[in-house]
């Protein structure tokens, strides 16, 4: 009987890893099979001169540095909000979270005309910025306003499933003995929900590089000061260029497997933590 | 304890704040320095390649003359898009769109004079196209002409004239060809243009989307498109199509002007009237023809006559009576374009 | 009573919800309010001439009805990838692992380009749908096919980190005490794991609902067959009509808001089923 049990689950197993496996290969390996054959139609040294383009650099730059403030807002922000929305209950929080979560399902071409209306020409807030002189709309400040728009709930949504599973009991039980709310927090609540958080990151890390939509209707395009990577990438398909279109998109991947990377190497070390606390404990 | 969580959120606002911090210095970077000056030319999508030629051939002729130096950031997108975002502040000196209708919003909302297409010569188009059919490889479906298109086999690969620029000029040039044959009666016209539109089975976002839908990916037999873009094409991969002229097209006229508000502001009206004034130029012409663009200079039209023949009828859209006129009737919301697909 | 009480205990409630309404109220809803003023700009007449014409109508149905194809697929798939990844050892689950951002970080244009490559009549994958007469490329399929891709990272990361924290065990007691492979899924994981399968739904139906770059590729937008809202959006504002664009805009925020809502409910309520039980 159990034997059977067994075989039976072994069966289950690889079939569903290969439903899995399949599934993966049709709708992200071929797709990116295509990008990189596309990036090499021209040669090797077509594509590192595409690569190693000034324009593309500098949209590159560009990119990380929204990027980096993205990625910087939400874990902020995902963590502060997360620990409200779950530790304490209050009238209006299922509203809240659904409001929370409005960036990352709002259309990138409504999302674009939001910022456009507000802090474009039509909009209150322009002629007082102009009077100040400071550029927000189709310049760098305007891009990583809207990046960090569309990737702020990314750690919150990560965190508050894996919190509110988790209950509140433990925290209850050292706020009781007198913790404080930051002992708590970097005791008891951040050490079970790291991986989440981790996840959330690379989330929208991977969200804020690969932006087009939203970022394309503010950013007014300028070769070297406001086009992003994915701008870049548009604009020199419509120009006819698609191998060059399609190689500084492969840096876009590149930089994905380089957060894959990042990420196995921080499992690698926390489990080598836990072994070593294990053998001290033994 | 609270105070440790402060600090560190302090930090990272501070770091967020330098991040983006760094872009404001670079931007207000705009101000005149009398050695060094900025241009931005707001450009439509395929003229990257003709205006980092002619921006080279500027800046060197602006330096001798001058001896300030120009740096002239280019932008490119979907002419509608990128005038749209003029009208709401992005600070072109210049704008070169893909037809007048693009650069009148931008009239509108104040930023450039209303009489502007009458400060340049030639209607400020220093540099034009046509619309021209671009077919497969000894074509095999025998087509010769606009009225071809609407034949039952026939299907027809063209962009969307309500978010394409380029598309208004491909329905503006077969419906030009539907007004000569049915002289002139509009209804018959307009049913011409209703079976032409049944026929395509592609209608893309944009003029390049198009082309690809057309040669990458093999949709249709017969491609509208520009002039230029048709060479494009052909300089790619010429051994696989074949540019056809039908007997009768429009003007594309794709007119450049000076953002009047903001060359005030940047104080850079000098430079950027110079910077349009110079594409008339021998050889600035010279470089628009190199890049598929028809120059206005009759004599370097006639020197480049292989490329450019013009033994067809080219009608202007001033015989449509203007782009106000023509977008309100035919692609504004419930025009007739719309009512084609009802 | 009791609950909300001892919830008090934790402390930090002021400053962490005061910081979590005001980053929401300058970033969120002070833009998102423009499309409310703008929406208001036009009558009542106005608002419902702009809605409630066929084309757009078509395009709401054409829209929701890919969205919620492709949120099917992905929901299915999603907990299956997440299962495989976190409960099975095999040769190749890091690559597995970390295929499934890559959809987040190609620019949504370059995806459309590629997908519409493979599957065109004649290409890799196109062929083989073209052998049985179904176009893929510029019809709706294409477009469920370019939002499945767009979507994919959603449930398989929100079902994901909570696996993680399932003790296998209780699984393997329960099937050891006789209970089905299916049983076991659908009474011990499946309750466990089901607001994070509905939010990570909810959010990939929101995308979906919205998504611009990819689509316009391979639907071939044609209007009443393949045109999508967004797209109608795009075209408005092109024309300067902020506030047509805006009541469009609009009526989707409303449909998406809804739908997160509802999730969120059913999220909550499903806890609370579970917190009863035990």
């Amino acid at each position: 009987m159990e034997r059977q049990n067994k075989n039976e689950s072994t069966v289950l197993k690889w079939v569903l890893i290969i439903i899995a496996a399949v599934f993966l290969f049709i709708m992200v390996i071929m797709p990116l099979g295509m990008v990189v054959a596309g990036s090499f139609a021209k040669g090797l040294k077509y594509y590192i001169a595409s690569i190693t383009d000034k324009y593309t650099l500098k949209a590159l730059l560009l990119t990380l540095r929204a990027t980096i403030a993205s990625v910087i807002c939400t874990s902020v922000f995902g963590l502060i909000a997360a620990w409200a929305v779950t530790r304490y209950s209050f009238p209006g929080k299922k509203i809240i979270k659904s409001i929370i979560d409005i960036p990352v399902t709002i259309s990138p071409v409504i999302c674009g005309m939001i910022f456009l209306l507000l802090f474009g020409r039509q909009g209150l807030i322009y002629p007082i910025l102009n009077k100040i002189g400071i550029d927000v709309i189709f310049a760098v400040p305007g891009i990583i306003i809207v990046t960090v728009f569309v990737t702020l709930p990314m750690v919150f949504r990560e965190i508050v499933p894996v919190l509110e599973a988790r209950g509140t009991e433990e925290e209850e039980a050292a706020a009781m003995m007198g913790a404080s709310g930051w002992t708590i927090f970097t005791r008891i609540t951040f050490p079970s929900i790291k991986w989440p958080f981790i996840y959330g990151m690379i989330l929208s890390a991977s969200r804020a590089m690969g932006e087009f939509g939203a970022v394309s209707v503010i950013s007014g395009h300028l070769r070297g000061l406001t086009n992003t990577l994915p701008l870049h990438v548009e604009m020199l398909f419509n120009e006819f260029n698609t191998t060059e279109a399609f190689a500084v998109s492969s840096v876009l991947v590149i930089l994905s497997i380089a957060l894959l990377i990042l990420r196995l190497v921080l499992q690698y070390i926390s489990k080598k933590k836990i072994q070593k606390i294990q053998e001290v404990t033994d | 304890m609270k105070k440790r969580l402060l600090t560190v959120l302090s930090f990272l606002m501070l770091l967020t704040v330098l991040i983006t911090g760094c872009g404001l210095n670079r931007d207000a970077d705009g101000n005149i320095v009398s050695k060094k000056v900025t241009l931005i030319n707001v450009s439509y999508d395929p003229t990257r390649e003709l205006y980092e030629a002619y921006n080279s051939y500027f800046t060197k002729k602006w330096k001798k003359q001058t001896g300030q130096s120009v740096e002239v950031i280019q932008s490119h997108g979907g002419s509608g898009k990128q005038a749209l975002e003029v009208a709401n502040g992005l600070k072109a000196d210049v704008v070169t769109l893909a037809l007048a209708a693009d650069t009148n919003s931008v009239a509108r909302s104040g930023l450039i004079a209303s009489d502007w297409q009458s400060r340049l010569p030639d209607n400020s188009c220093p540099y034009y196209s046509t619309i021209v059919l671009l077919v497969r490889k000894g074509n095999p479906k025998h087509i010769k002409d606009w009225d071809d298109l609407v034949r039952s086999d026939i299907s027809v690969v063209t962009p969307n004239p309500k978010t394409s620029g380029g598309a208004r000029w491909n329905y503006l040039a077969a419906y030009a060809y539907a007004l000569m044959k049915y002289d002139n009666d509009e209804s018959e016209a307009e049913d011409f243009m209703r079976m032409l539109y049944r026929n395509v089975s592609v209608l893309d976002s944009g003029a390049r989307a198009s082309t690809t839908s057309f040669t990458e990916n093999g949709q249709g037999d017969v491609l509208v498109c520009w002039e230029n873009e048709a060479y494009l094409t052909l300089k790619n991969d010429g051994s696989d199509y074949e540019l056809i002229y039908p007997s009768v097209s429009i003007k594309a006229e794709t007119p450049v002007s000076l953002v009047d508000s903001v060359v005030k502001s940047h104080g850079t009206k000098k430079v950027a009237e110079a910077y349009l004034k110079d594409l008339y130029d021998e050889k600035a012409q010279e470089i628009c023809a190199k890049n598929y663009y028809r120059p206005s200079d009759k004599k370097v039209l006639e020197k480049y006559s292989d490329q450019f023949p013009t033994d067809f009828t080219m009608v202007t859209i001033d015989d449509f009576g203007g782009w106000d006129k023509v977008t309100k009737k035919y692609f504004a919301d419930g025009g007739i374009f719309d009512k084609i697909y009802e | 009573m009791e609950s909300i009480s001892s919830k008090k205990i934790i402390p930090g409630l002021r400053l962490t919800f005061g910081i979590t309404v005001a980053i929401l109220g300058l970033l969120v809803i002070l833009p998102l309010s423009y499309i409310v003023i703008y929406t208001l700009k036009l009558s009542p007449g106005e608002f419902f001439e702009v809605i409630f014409t066929k084309r757009v109508l078509t395009s709401f149905w054409i829209s929701i009805s890919t969205a919620l194809i492709a949120t099917l697929i992905n929901t299915v798939m999603g907990i299956i990838i997440a299962f495989v990844i976190v409960r099975y050892e095999f040769p190749g689950k890091k690559l597995m692992d970390g295929l499934i951002e890559i959809p987040f970080a190609l620019p949504t244009a370059v995806a459309g380009i590629s997908l519409t490559a493979l599957y065109r009549e004649n290409g890799v994958l196109g062929r083989f749908f073209h052998h049985f007469g179904i176009p893929v490329a510029y019809s709706r399929f294409g477009i469920v096919i370019a939002l499945t891709f767009v979507s994919i990272p959603y449930v398989v990361r929100s079902v994901q980190p909570v696996l993680q924290n399932i003790d296998p065990s209780i699984e393997e007691a329960a099937s050891s005490m006789g209970a089905s492979r299916f049983r076991t899924f659908s009474k011990v994981i499946f309750p466990e794991i089901a607001p994070a399968v509905f939010s990570g739904a909810a959010l990939a139906f929101g995308r979906c609902l919205g998504e611009y770059g990819s689509v316009v590729f391979i639907a071939g937008n044609m209007p009443f067959k393949t045109e999508i809202l967004p797209l109608i959006i795009m075209s408005k504002l092109q024309e300067f009509s902020y506030s047509e664009a805006s009541a469009i805009a609009f009526v989707m925020l409303i449909i998406s808001f809804l739908i997160l809502m509802i999730s969120n409910i059913v999220a909550s309520h499903n806890i609370r089923i579970k917190g009863g039980v035990s």
